[in-house]
């Protein structure tokens, strides 16, 4: 899988976990302590939602309700899914106005 | 200098309206209401430019403040007693996040039975929060106060917030003669906020709150204390340097009024050493080789100055406005913990006074004095708990 | 150290008027202190007030017991408080009453050295229109004790109350200072 090719793009590749090793390297506030970039969800999954151009009407409905949130919008205006983080909900699916995304059963 | 005569409250509102505070959220209490009222009056004569935010409860108001504080803005508010309970798990999390808020509490006993007048046990009970605590003798130091807390709160190496605190009624309602500097002085020594973070450096987005493991929680709490420490170097640099600017020195977080000769010294924090310098003035006239030792700062504990304070005196009669059920006065629980481990061991003993407003008068002082002799001179405690006022 | 207690009715200003005595004693250049009985006030009931006023600064922190000057703006109140209770041997004692001397003398249960007398309620109604005495009865205290001047308590009712409302008062307040009538006992 292209890893570039998804909603975090360089951010995504160039995640990395902090680990503090003294008290020393710690920032002074507990903030941002990290990034879930690297928490990679996808194969929570049991469900994979796949998604069918020719009945995507770019409603975005689907973008707008991922809580991951896994969906992102390519250049040509469709959408497409980050399976690194999916966690195969269907919400997307249930909300799909057109039933352009459908759930099924991923063997992995 | 400009002097007014105000109460306590209003010293408080000049005082955050002179700090050039950009955001208040409060919650009226009895007896801090004019507080919050009088920075009201000022936002609405146009005196003072001020984001006032009205809220439901203390435990916005608190909350409030930590959302604008976070943004990089000067946050003041006000409470009491019951108000401040409520705003328990928000101070934590004021401290926890770095914040230097500044809040004045007015102290007044928790109930029930209800009651609106003087009692220290509300603040301290706020003890293990995180937050500093400074608590005001008079009018002036509430003022003065506040000035100063501003500044050690936003300090870069502090970043912690402080409370402020004065006696219901006794200071709260109570007029007296207050200076207030120039504003462009004040200015001078408290310069606007430069904040460690800010949640509106969109360039820099960061979390706020985030999740902190086992792996991690341990060494942020540790950060806390160090800023505790760090502050106990602050606050006397602040007190120093406000004293050459104003002429007031708080560079010692122990006021020390005749202890050099002292055979045996009262310990205090509050309202009440006024009246107890008085005394201390009448008792020497009587024979009486007695001190006052006015604990301005319980938070950070000025464990330092304790220890000298104490290697030099026979006796201490710790006068506590407050009771820790199943213990004993807060003050003299933290005065005896402080000098276990060292070798300053003079007779301690803890008088309950004054507590939900009970007036504690000069005649009082000079009879604990009379105890305190006795004791001294017979080497031996009578009892270590006196609730002094009781009615037997 | 001087030490004055008010009495008088909530709402009548027993408050604001130990408040302007200790504001027009500043102006005269001493230290003051200045506060309410710590109580749960509610207007009609009976209140008190204090004023501290000394040359070094006070540092005090307690109620008073034994005022030096007591200042009584409701004649009612003879009746049922014991305005004179802790009064030091050579007090003052000013009433706002329509009342004789001898009259008066007959409700007090201690006879203080001096004595005076003022009809505050007839003045402000006469020239504030409402019969709130606490600042007609400070020229009686301007007059009886001397601790303070009248100009000094018309500049602290004008430092109080802006435009014409503290005009109308520190007119009060200089006319009860001309009908008050001392009695040295």
């Amino acid at each position: 899988m292209n890893t570039l090719n998804t909603l975090f793009g360089e951010k995504k590749a160039k995640a990395k976990k902090l680990v503090f090793k003294s008290v020393d390297e710690y920032p002074e506030v507990p903030l941002t302590l990290g990034t879930t970039l690297i928490n990679f969800t996808g194969d929570w999954r049991t469900f994979i939602p796949i998604v069918d151009e020719s009945k995507c009407v770019k409603c975005y409905i689907c973008w707008k309700f991922c809580p991951e949130p896994a969906i992102y919008i390519k250049e040509d205006g469709y959408v497409a899914i980050d399976y690194d983080y999916c966690k195969g909900c269907g919400i997307c699916a249930n909300e799909c106005p057109t039933k352009a995304i459908t759930m099924v059963r991923e063997e992995k | 200098m400009p002097k007014k005569v105000v109460s306590g409250n209003y010293a408080a509102a000049y005082a955050a309206k002179h700090a050039r505070v950009e955001v208040v959220a409060a919650y009226p209490i009895t007896p801090q209401t004019s507080i919050i009222e009088k920075i009201a009056e000022f936002i609405a004569n146009g005196e003072a430019e001020i984001q006032y935010v009205p809220v439901e409860s203390e435990h916005s108001a608190m909350a409030a403040c930590i959302g604008a504080s976070a943004t990089g803005a000067r946050a003041f508010t006000a409470t009491s007693a019951q108000g401040l309970a409520l705003m328990h798990e928000m101070l934590h999390w004021a401290s926890g996040a770095r914040l230097p808020i500044v809040m004045v509490n007015v102290n007044r006993a928790m109930a029930p039975p209800w009651s609106v007048w003087d009692d220290q046990t509300d603040s301290l009970a706020q003890r293990d929060t995180g937050w500093m605590q400074f608590y005001a003798e008079n009018n002036q130091e509430v003022y003065d106060g506040v000035l100063m807390a501003f500044k050690v709160a936003e300090h870069r190496k502090v970043n912690l917030p402080v409370m402020i605190i004065e006696s219901a009624f006794i200071l709260s309602h109570t007029y007296d003669i207050v200076d207030m500097p120039p504003q462009e002085e004040i200015d001078e020594f408290l310069p606007p906020r430069e904040p460690l973070y800010t949640l509106t450096d969109f360039d820099n987005p960061i979390a706020v709150g985030a999740l902190g493991t086992p792996a991690d929680y341990y060494e942020f709490r540790y950060k806390i204390e160090k800023a505790m420490e760090e502050a106990r170097r602050v606050i006397k640099e602040v007190g120093k340097e406000f004293g050459e600017k104003f002429r007031r020195d708080y560079s010692q977080m122990i006021e020390l009024y005749k202890t050099d000769d002292a055979e045996f010294i009262f310990m205090g924090m509050g309202s009440l050493m006024g009246t107890v310098k008085e005394a201390v003035d009448l008792l020497r006239k009587e024979g009486y080789k007695v001190g006052a030792a006015k604990v301005r700062w319980f938070r950070p504990f000025p464990k330092e100055e304790l220890y000298k304070l104490a290697k030099n005196v026979e006796g201490i009669a710790v006068l506590d406005r407050n009771f820790s059920f199943g213990q004993e006065g807060i003050l003299f629980n933290e005065a005896k913990g402080v000098l276990y481990n060292t070798d300053a061991h003079p007779i301690m003993k803890n008088y309950i006074v004054g507590l939900g407003g009970r007036d504690f008068t000069v005649s009082d002082i000079k009879t604990i004095a009379k105890n305190m002799k006795e004791i001294i001179e017979r080497g031996k405690l009578d009892r270590e708990i006196e609730w002094y006022h009781l009615k037997r | 150290m001087i030490e004055v207690r008010f009495h008088g009715r909530g709402g009548q200003g027993a408050v604001t008027a130990a408040n302007i005595l200790a504001e027009a004693a500043f102006l005269e250049g001493k230290y003051v202190q200045a506060f309410p009985f710590f109580g749960v006030e509610r207007r009609g009931a009976p209140v008190t007030a204090f004023t501290r006023i000394d040359d070094k600064p006070i540092r005090i922190k307690t109620q008073i017991y034994e005022p030096d000057i007591v200042v009584v703006l409701d004649p009612s109140l003879l009746e049922t408080v014991d305005v004179t209770a802790g009064l030091k041997e050579g007090g003052i004692v000013i009433i706002n009453t329509e009342k004789s001397k001898e009259e008066v003398l007959e409700k007090l249960k201690k006879k203080p050295a001096k004595l005076a007398l003022v009809d505050a309620t007839t003045i402000a109604l006469e020239v504030l229109g409402l019969p709130i005495t606490n600042t007609s009865i400070l020229g009686a205290v301007a007059k009886a004790t001397g601790i303070v001047s009248i100009d000094k308590v018309e500049e602290a009712i004008k430092d109080t109350f802006s435009g014409e409302l503290g005009e109308k008062n520190a007119k009060a307040a200089r006319e009860a200072f001309e009908k008050t009538v001392v009695y040295e006992l």
